[in-house]
């Protein structure tokens, strides 16, 4: 949906707020929206307080994972003599998520001051965005907006006259899924190949150049600032469901919906009214089929999951998938549950970094298999093949990619055999046939 | 230096303890567990990717990669559980899937880890019903070609050029199944040491040139030795196909060439194979060499010696066995002894400590010096009129006969007889090469290492230290020697630098002599 965007009654707009405000784009009208005065309170303050207000706040981390960012930040010890880093994740490219996108494209002043807060908070040397490839409009907005800051002080040795040096940086990846992956991003921001190390060492102890390093994604950066002027409790207050699930979550929605969009909602929200109500319902005549609900890489949910499901970290997790990056994938009954799991996979082949045996062979094999089905050439047996393949490609490797290729083609054969089976008994898929059905 | 802390464990029911730090992998080795891998080599930094090496790790929530995993006290590790088994199962069904399984033409066949591991505990099927993956083959330069479709992307060969060689020249190229190992442009594996992916390379991707289709693996002799071709004095295993040295490959030895030897040495072998050679003693009769018995040869030379002053030109290529019978010679005949060394440019491999393929390029020079010969660039100078010139293991290489038109009675005792120095000889004793006979060799940092003997030589040709000992004992020197290990014994007991060292105590890993020069400067 395109902007100026009039927010649903039911979001609540925190990070969202000035979205489709293109004078907020700039230093002078973000300053004129209470920006920077998050920064200045601070810089004013000792970083050992503005990790314990982040703690307390619950902040958990938009990227997928939901690790506490207070105690994130609280890893770094200050004075070991080492340079610290701060990394943004902005390599936004979970198929199906396009928060981060938004934040950049519209208020990127936010991040940059979310970054210049976090890195003062845990004494980081410097703060690197690590922007995706792809995301050529976003990078110019996040590039004018750093250099605002630098020229007007904000940045730099003196930091909005306080004497304290915080420095931000913007980084352009060269365009690769994995890149997302935090070590990956390491290494591909150092100028090696982008693939993910091996963890231990975790990079609060050996990151970026090898040195401690934290690496936050875009929204939960952005929220620091908000939660520093508001105050711990105003967002913790922000739940309606599990009190270890605070604020407020953007969702990025996409396909077969009435208003695909970014969304703005109070954890704890509840999904069906999410779906039916501020996103519009299914498209005329149509039925919801799937939602998947946390990017490409989370359990596929059947629409009874995804109706039942209260939108949170934990919410999702009983819902059977898992909140990660918010990017909501929405697949009607004139879809393929075959061929949009041949795809997703596809996807994941195609971006595995080849290091593990499991994800270059596996990612690879499994989407020759869902392909073969898709075109009606399956066999039974290959759905056990498929489902032993994810198997041995589930928990094994370096990162989680090969996982995530692995989890809709389990979720998807669980929750949707009877496609699989009409395809591989030579039932073609018919969009029409399956709308009257 | 810091007292180590231990750590004990349990791998497979076996307690070991283990330096802080150890990796599993490492652990299980000494109490004697091969953890299956592929992508970890000791020589390497880890990469932890074939994910062959899973391992369960009680109490740890996923299996856990051996070559990545640090020890910790009290850890209970399986590695033959059915879960650490299946997870290997799938590894190898997964590195097979695309695998061209062309082994009956394949020259890693028979010692390619691949299809140990298969074997071992792989599926005995497989469930892939797709097409396979084709690239073609890829010349890289140097003595190597890749031949991708056998690929497991271990990626040894890529951490060996930029960790080890640090010559980047060899890179993961393109993402998932497409990956393939790449050239940077305009590079080519033409370092020295570049062959060494060859023999990192787990399985019949990385491929030399020079052994291509030569042989089965099966099909070799192998013997432990030292690299002839220079004074590194690199462990390898010289290998032969019916009496004719094919390869020759590094042997492990952390004190002197860790995993590794260089092209030049490696390549360097059909010298061994030489058949232009002497192969029956020969004495001078009449003014014509004819053939003869050992029983006649050797007294002819020990008359030509009784009483004369010996010019002994040896070879820095012989053994310290039969340098020092020769010093012996010396003695009697109050004679001198040179020798002269074939010199190139000397070129280190970075990523270890003091390796490098060194200027002196033959085997024995320190032991050679340190036995009292002489270095020089005219071996035959130093003859004067009347003395007996004793040539002994020389490869004439760039000689001719004005380079000994002075000399008078000429020995030659060698394997190597070119037709000119044949009109001089009066004796002729043909002996065995560096790869036909035992003995020991002294290199540069003053290591004594052993050798064995990988081939038979051709003809009545015998080993240089038994053919010295009977012209010894034919001059009235104390001398009988039934092996090498025998003149080894005497030279230790007569030779302070060597005292107390043993064919047994030597081992096929070598010790330093006594004061011997310290390592890297």
């Amino acid at each position: 949906m395109g902007y100026p965007h009039v927010p649903h009654q039911k979001e609540t707009p925190v990070l969202t707020k000035h979205f489709g405000e293109a004078e907020a784009r700039s230093l002078d009208g973000w300053k004129k929206r209470g920006g920077y005065r998050a920064l200045e309170k601070a810089l004013g303050m000792a970083p050992a307080d503005i990790v314990n207000v982040i703690k307390d706040s619950g902040l958990r981390g938009r990227g997928g994972a939901g690790f506490p960012t207070g105690m994130k930040w609280s890893f770094m010890k200050p004075g070991d003599g080492k340079p610290h880093y701060l990394c943004c994740n902005a390599d936004e490219s979970e198929p199906g998520t396009f928060k981060d996108r938004e934040i950049m494209r519209w208020t990127p002043h936010s991040l940059v001051e979310g970054c210049a807060i976090g890195s003062y908070a845990i004494g980081a040397e410097t703060c690197y965005i690590y922007v995706r490839g792809e995301f050529t409009e976003p990078l110019e907005h996040m590039n004018a907006a750093v250099k605002e800051a630098y020229a007007a002080g904000i940045l730099g040795k003196n930091a909005m006259g306080t004497g304290k040096r915080v420095d931000v940086h913007v980084h352009k990846g060269a365009g690769a899924y994995i890149c997302g992956e935090e070590t990956a991003l390491m290494n591909s921001l150092e100028g090696r190949r982008g693939n993910p190390r091996i963890k231990p060492p975790f990079p609060a102890v050996s990151g970026v150049f090898g040195m401690p390093t934290t690496i936050n994604n875009v929204e939960t950066l952005a929220a620091a600032a908000p939660i520093l002027i508001n105050g711990a409790d105003w967002y913790k207050k922000m739940c309606l469901s599990n009190p270890k699930s605070t604020g407020t979550k953007l969702y990025s929605v996409c396909g077969n919906i009435a208003k695909p969009g970014t969304y703005e909602v109070v954890m704890g929200f509840p999904f069906k009214e999410f779906l039916y109500d501020l996103c519009g319902g299914p498209l005329p005549g149509r039925k919801f089929k799937a939602i998947i609900p946390g990017g490409a890489s989370v359990p596929i949910q059947t629409m009874e999951e995804a109706e039942a499901t209260i939108m949170d970290y934990e919410g999702f997790v009983a819902g059977g998938s898992m909140l990660g990056s918010g990017g909501v994938i929405v697949i009607d009954d004139q879809q393929s549950m075959v061929g949009v799991i041949a795809r997703l996979a596809r996807f994941f082949a195609h971006e595995s970094c080849a290091q593990c045996t499991q994800c270059r062979e596996g990612t690879a094999w499994a989407t020759k298999i869902m392909e073969r089905i898709r075109d009606g050439e399956g066999t039974m047996e290959d759905l056990d093949t498929l489902l032993e393949i994810s198997e041995n490609m589930t928990g094994k490797t370096i990162c989680v990619l090969s996982d995530s290729c692995a989890t809709p083609i389990v979720s998807g054969i669980q929750k949707f055999r009877s496609e699989f089976e009409a395809l591989i008994h030579g039932k073609k898929f018919h969009p029409v046939m399956a709308a009257v059905a | 230096m810091a007292e180590t802390k231990m750590v004990s464990l349990t791998i497979e029911g076996r307690a070991v303890s283990v330096p802080e730090g150890t990796t599993i992998l490492e652990a299980a080795k000494q109490v004697g567990v091969l953890i299956p891998h592929y992508c970890y080599h000791p020589g390497l930094p880890v990469a932890g990717v074939c994910r062959m090496c899973l391992v369960e790790v009680e109490k740890a929530p996923k299996l856990a990669p051996s070559c990545a995993t640090t020890v910790a006290d009290g850890q209970v590790v399986h590695v033959h559980s059915d879960k650490s088994l299946d997870a290997r199962k799938g590894v190898l069904e997964m590195l097979l899937i695309n695998h061209p399984l062309d082994c009956p033409i394949c020259d890693q066949s028979g010692e390619c880890e691949l299809q140990d591991y298969t074997f071992q505990e792989g599926r005995n099927d497989s469930r892939y019903r797709e097409p396979k993956r084709f690239n073609p083959s890829e010349d890289f330069g140097g003595d190597i070609v890749y031949v991708p479709n056998r690929c497991i992307l271990c990626t040894r060969c890529v951490r060996f050029m930029d960790d080890v060689a640090h010559d980047t020249v060899l890179n993961v190229s393109e993402r998932g199944d497409r990956a393939v190992i790449g050239k940077f442009e305009g590079k080519d594996l033409t370092n020295v040491w570049a062959g060494n992916v060859v023999d990192l390379c787990p399985v019949g991707a990385l491929l030399s040139k020079d052994f291509l289709n030569k042989a089965r693996a099966w099909e070799l002799d192998r013997a432990a030795s030292i690299c002839p071709n220079c004074t590194q004095g690199c462990n390898v295993m010289i290998e032969t196909r019916e009496n004719q040295v094919v390869r020759m490959r590094p042997r492990p030895n952390e004190e002197v060439n860790a995993f590794f030897m260089c092209d030049y040495g490696r390549l360097n072998y059909r010298w061994m194979n030489e058949r232009q050679r002497a192969e029956t003693p020969l004495v001078k009769m009449n003014g014509k060499l004819v053939a003869a018995d050992w029983d006649v040869a050797v007294p002819a030379a020990a008359k030509l010696l009784t009483g004369n002053r010996a010019h002994i030109v040896a070879s820095p290529m012989l053994s310290n066995e039969s340098l020092y019978l020769l010093t012996q010679l010396i003695d009697t005949s109050k004679g001198a002894g040179v020798f002269r060394v074939a010199e190139g440019e000397e070129v280190p491999l970075p990523g270890v400590e003091d390796l490098a393929l060194r200027r002196d390029r033959a085997a024995n020079v320190y032991g050679a010096e340190m036995l009292g010969f002489k270095k020089t660039n005219d071996v035959f100078a130093g003859a004067g009129k009347g003395d007996v010139l004793v040539v002994v293991g020389e490869d004439f290489d760039g000689l001719d006969a004005s380079s000994i038109s002075n000399a008078g009675d000429v020995i030659l005792i060698g394997p190597a007889m070119p037709n000119w120095i044949a009109e001089k000889a009066a004796v002729v004793l043909p002996t065995t090469n560096f790869a036909e006979e035992e003995g020991t060799v002294t290199n540069l940092r003053g290591r004594v290492q052993r050798f064995s003997q990988a081939k038979a030589a051709p003809g009545l040709s015998r080993p240089t230290w038994l053919v010295l000992g009977d012209l010894l004992g034919a001059i009235g020197k104390q001398s009988q020697f039934f092996l090498p290990s025998d003149v080894f014994g005497k030279l230790a007991s007569s030779r302070e630098e060597f005292a107390g060292l043993s064919y047994d105590k030597l081992g096929f890993k070598g010790l330093p002599v006594l004061n011997a020069k310290a390592g890297a400067a």
